[in-house]
């Protein structure tokens, strides 16, 4: 083979040598002849990387602004994190922060009626967009750069002044309904959903999702009274990146948000969850399809942990890749098209510990042996010298990704600020896996990867599985039988 | 007051956004051929210190013949199990363990598809084969390539396989483009198909996991078999079950030398590089692959659809709806009016399907128009895919639906509708060049399509070109009855427990 690549480009070397002759002056040291493995390649070394710091500003009424400055395309986007996360939802009401969200943006403002809104927005090739999260709202837009000041100014009243038309209510309710009536009918929605209920507890606004009756139950007026104790310009962080001048950028976000009186302060409620490890076996029983999804684990830990850089070499071991240990049970057993797993973590609370796998029926107990020998391996057989390395290599060499565009940059500035993170986590995210050793790791491993604490929850058939579930413990059947609307709900 | 908004929103999108047109985008870009004839596609985009690179190579699984469905697919999952210099401990002794478990194989397969298999026979020749298989696992590096690239720093490595493509990609620091060259070259220079058959038994798990456990899945599968009859569209790129358990090494092998020529290949490369250093290192090593002739184009062509098709899955699950008529392939110049069709029908809330179905009457929760299915190189499809709302029929959404697509035929658009969707369309233009992932996959795609990435740029100007009478026409011809296949969900008895009576 090398033979055939020799008399190949020795047949072409006439064209070739100017440009070779280039790539040597441009990059000395690079050699001609191509590498007969990964092995044998040398990179030069990397050009050091400025990573652009956003300009932070703190408004009168408490409001955060971070800008930073694009010009590449002449685009801006916007973007308010808000302290009204699905997590302070009533239990009676869950949904709401969600629906709430939904209906800021599409039912209108003081000024524009939803259509108008509509119409506006979309005739400028402009965007709104609410989401709410467990741990916050987001409300964001984009423009051309043109459109900036009016989009900006239109934004500000949805974040400020939302109309919450009764009919978009309806249509948004009527969606969320949909949502509920189908959440049986995909089993990766059901198997997550079940796990997360079963990880922090049914009691848990972690836990729980929304029924017909929890979204019946919810009137206009119950978003005006989640909108008016939530938004206000002390809970929100807003991030600005893109075409626009700093100084025009904050006159206009002054403008749009400076007489925005603060809210009343006060810290939210404590956000409940279980904290005690839910052994056992929970068992959806599904039979239209032809797998058994697999979730085991339980909760992980907060990312201000001081084993988190740790756990981030864990992670990387046990699932971070194609190359990873929990992949072998793909690439190596032919078990399944989708392994994967980690000790998760959320900014302020706990996040899952998980290893997920769906596998054809009849290999629903070879499948949980295998992901309880993985979990188990990782104490047993802990990872070795040279896993740790090769882990924290790819995390060092890759870091770089994660500030390659503003766009980037911004939003994890925007996130540490809201979660009260310093500011510069990012280099020190860097510096922190830098300094993980081997010790480290396997401690971390040790402490968080417990298989029989793990609460092992499965969807699928409840014929033709190679061993019963029992053989795992209790089993817990779980109904997730759709309760009815109330009668008389609309 | 918004209709004066409009007006200057029209005015200043017709501006060319600054830096962001084919002439300054020229001037960062160079084609360049190899003689073998794999085209690369360099931009020079210093943002950051990384680049990201795109290869499409121009077969999918409409290249595919019964009995070999899948197979595009699972040459696209082989092209990670690494070369003869990646993932192998001793390739010379490999390859002998490789073919002998060939052998067994084919033997095996043999006697199982024989006309009166005799099963202890069948059992033996798969204990013999399972036996060589073993003897192959000896020699390999687990996962070597994906190591490589994870290690070096490497993110976003993945791969897809569509009905008319297969694309590889992934993003590197800016320092490690012959790694990328020497990666990238090898898996389609020597590649290995070690772990085959176990990689056969991953894909069969896709398909359980992706087509039979979920409802749009089976759903899909029905309606792209039921709307093609003669054309390679018509059956699944995951491939048949029985094609799954049944193609071979032996057939994967030949399936890549077909359609793996260079000249079949798009690569583009964008980001931090520098196109007079990249060029060499391209020559170096992708010009080692030696030169095939590209595979014959496909022969059979979908005939017109002569009478209304409709398929009604009975599934547990909640109802869903589709309808699809055939089109020309998108590189139709009234590809442009289907683009402005699905705008003006779905796209966004002010959209007629959403003011009408969702927002109005309620029927639906999502309805969502597309064209270029299953892909865009033939004759396609476009279609609509309603999910109606609790408790409502699909018969229900139907009708109000065809009322829509009529009313599309028999009143011309209004100026605000044709005005929003070619402002959208610059803006999508815009918002779709702020990332090398992006740029490369899109350059590489109308490459492949067109022969030219730059009609990516022109592009704009065949939507801007779209009238309202080319509307009404398109809908007119080919929105009709005879042209439709219709599939759908209907709860089956037993199935969730859905509340009824709206």
């Amino acid at each position: 083979m090398m033979g055939d690549t020799i008399t190949m480009q020795r047949g072409r070397l006439f064209l070739l040598l100017p440009l070779l002759l280039l790539a040597l002056v441009a990059r000395p040291g690079a050699a001609a002849a191509q590498a007969a493995s990964a092995g044998q390649l040398h990179y030069p070394p990397i050009p050091a990387q400025r990573i652009p710091q956003p300009e932070r500003v703190v408004l009168d009424n408490g409001m955060v602004v971070m800008l930073l400055e694009d010009h590449e395309l002449p685009l801006v986007e916007a973007t308010a994190l808000v302290h009204a996360g699905s997590r302070l939802d009533p239990a009676e009401k869950t949904g709401l922060g969600d629906l709430t969200a939904d209906v800021m943006r599409s039912g209108g403002t003081a000024k524009l009626s939803s259509d108008q809104l509509d119409d506006f927005l979309e005739g400028k090739a402009a965007r709104i967009d609410a989401q709410t999260t467990d741990d916050y709202g987001r409300i964001s837009m984009s423009s051309l750069k043109a459109d900036f000041p009016q989009v900006l100014s239109v934004f500000a009243d949805v974040l400020r002044h939302p109309a919450f038309a009764e009919n978009r209510l309806a249509v948004a309710k009527n969606q969320a309904m949909a949502g509920v009536a189908r959440q049986n009918d995909d089993p990766q929605d059901i198997i997550f959903r079940e796990f997360k209920r079963v990880a922090y507890g049914k009691e848990s606004p972690y836990g729980r999702t929304p029924t017909f009756a929890s979204l019946g139950s919810i009137k206009r007026a119950d978003l005006v009274a989640w909108h008016q104790s939530h938004f206000h310009p002390d809970r929100i962080v807003l991030g600005l990146v893109g075409d626009f001048k700093r100084d025009e950028a904050l006159k206009l976000v002054r403008a749009a948000f400076g007489d925005w009186p603060r809210g009343p302060g006060g810290k939210d409620a404590d956000v409940p969850y279980r904290t005690t490890p839910a052994p056992g076996v929970y068992y959806v029983e599904k039979n239209d399809v032809t797998q058994s999804n697999i979730v085991m684990g339980g909760l992980g830990v907060v990312r201000n942990s001081p084993e988190y850089y740790a756990l981030e070499v864990v992670n990387q071991v046990l699932s971070g890749s194609f190359a990873s240990r929990l992949f072998g049970i793909r690439s190596q057993k032919g078990l399944a098209y989708t392994v994967f797993g980690q000790v998760g973590s959320e900014w302020d609370h706990p996040g899952l510990i998980f290893l997920y796998i769906s596998t054809k029926t009849q290999t629903t107990g070879a499948s949980i042996d295998a992901l309880l020998e993985e979990a188990r391996r990782m104490t047993s057989a802990p990872p070795t010298e040279e896993e740790v390395a090769k882990g924290k290599q790819a995390l060092l060499n890759s870091f770089i990704f994660q500030a390659d565009s503003k766009r980037k940059i911004l939003s994890h500035q925007l996130t540490y600020e809201f979660f009260g993170y310093p500011l510069d986590w990012l280099t020190r995210y860097r510096a922190g896996v830098e300094a993980v050793t081997a010790a480290q790791v396997r401690a971390a491993a040790a402490k968080y990867l417990h298989p029989e604490q793990f609460a092992i929850v499965v969807v699928g058939p409840a014929k033709g599985t190679d061993k019963p579930l029992s053989a795992y413990g209790t089993v817990t059947p779980i109904d997730v039988t759709i309760a009815r609307p109330t009668p008389g709900r609309q | 007051m918004i209709r004066k908004l409009l007006a200057s929103a029209l005015l200043l999108a017709a501006l060319p956004a600054a830096g962001q047109d084919l002439k300054s985008f020229e001037a960062k870009t160079t084609v360049h051929v190899l003689k073998n004839g794999w085209t690369f596609i360099l931009v020079e985009r210093p943002e950051a210190p990384v680049f990201s690179f795109y290869t499409v190579a121009d077969v999918g699984s409409a290249q595919e013949v019964p009995g070999i469905t899948g197979l595009a697919h699972m040459f696209e999952h082989m092209a990670f199990k690494g070369t003869q210099s990646i993932g192998t401990t001793n390739y010379a002794e490999e390859k002998k363990a490789i073919d002998a478990q060939e052998a067994a194989y084919q033997a095996y397969q043999a006697a199982r598809l024989a006309p009166k298999a005799d099963p202890k026979r069948v059992e033996e020749l798969f204990k013999t084969f399972k036996a060589r298989e073993a003897e192959t696992e000896k020699y390999v590096v687990k996962n070597e390539f994906d190591d490589i690239v994870t290690r070096e720093g490497g993110v976003g490595l993945n791969a897809f396989t569509s009905a008319d493509e297969t694309g590889f990609f992934y993003s590197l620091p800016a320092n490690k483009t012959e790694l990328f060259a020497f990666l990238e070259s090898e898996r389609f220079y020597r590649p290995v198909f070690r772990e085959f058959y176990r990689e056969r038994d991953v894909v069969f798990e896709e398909r359980r996991q992706r087509t039979e456990s979920t409802p749009i899945g089976r759903m899909v599968e029905q309606f792209v078999s039921t709307s093609f009859m003669a054309h390679p569209y018509h059956h699944p790129t995951i491939g048949y079950a029985s094609d799954l358990q049944s193609f071979t090494l032996t057939d994967a092998e030949s399936f890549f030398r077909a359609n793996y020529a260079p000249a079949n290949l798009v690569t583009a490369v964008v980001g931090d590089i520098h196109t007079q250093e990249i060029i060499p290192i391209l020559e170096r090593y992708f010009g080692r692959i030696p030169a095939r002739p590209k595979p014959q184009p496909l022969r059979t062509i979908e005939p017109p659809q002569v009478a209304e098709k409709t398929v009604v899955i009975e599934d547990p699950a909640q109802p869903f709806y589709l309808e699809a008529y055939h089109k020309p392939a998108s590189t139709d110049p009234d590809q442009a009016v289907y683009e402005a069709i699905d705008d003006i029908l779905s796209s966004g809330h002010t959209s007629r399907f959403y003011r009408t179905l969702v927002r109005d009457q309620k029927l639906a929760v999502q309805v969502q128009s597309f064209s270029g299915f299953p892909g865009q190189k033939y004759p396609n499809l476009w279609a609509v895919l309603a999910v109606p709302a609790v408790g409502v029929t699909n018969e229900k959404v139907q009708t109000v639906l065809h009322a829509e697509i009529a009313r599309l035929q028999k009143e011309d658009v209004s100026d605000e509708e044709l005005g929003r969707f070619k402002t959208r369309a610059k803006a999508r233009l815009v918002r779709s060049l702020g990332d090398n992932e992006g740029i490369a996959s899109q350059l590489a795609e109308y490459q492949r399509l067109y022969g030219d990435w730059r009609e990516l740029f022109r592009e704009t100007d065949r939507l801007d070109r779209v009238s309202k009478a080319d509307i009404r026409r398109v809908a007119s011809q080919a929105l009709q009855k005879s042209n439709r296949t219709v599939t759908m969900i209907t709860t089956a008895k037993g199935g969730a427990d859905a509340p009824q009576g709206r």
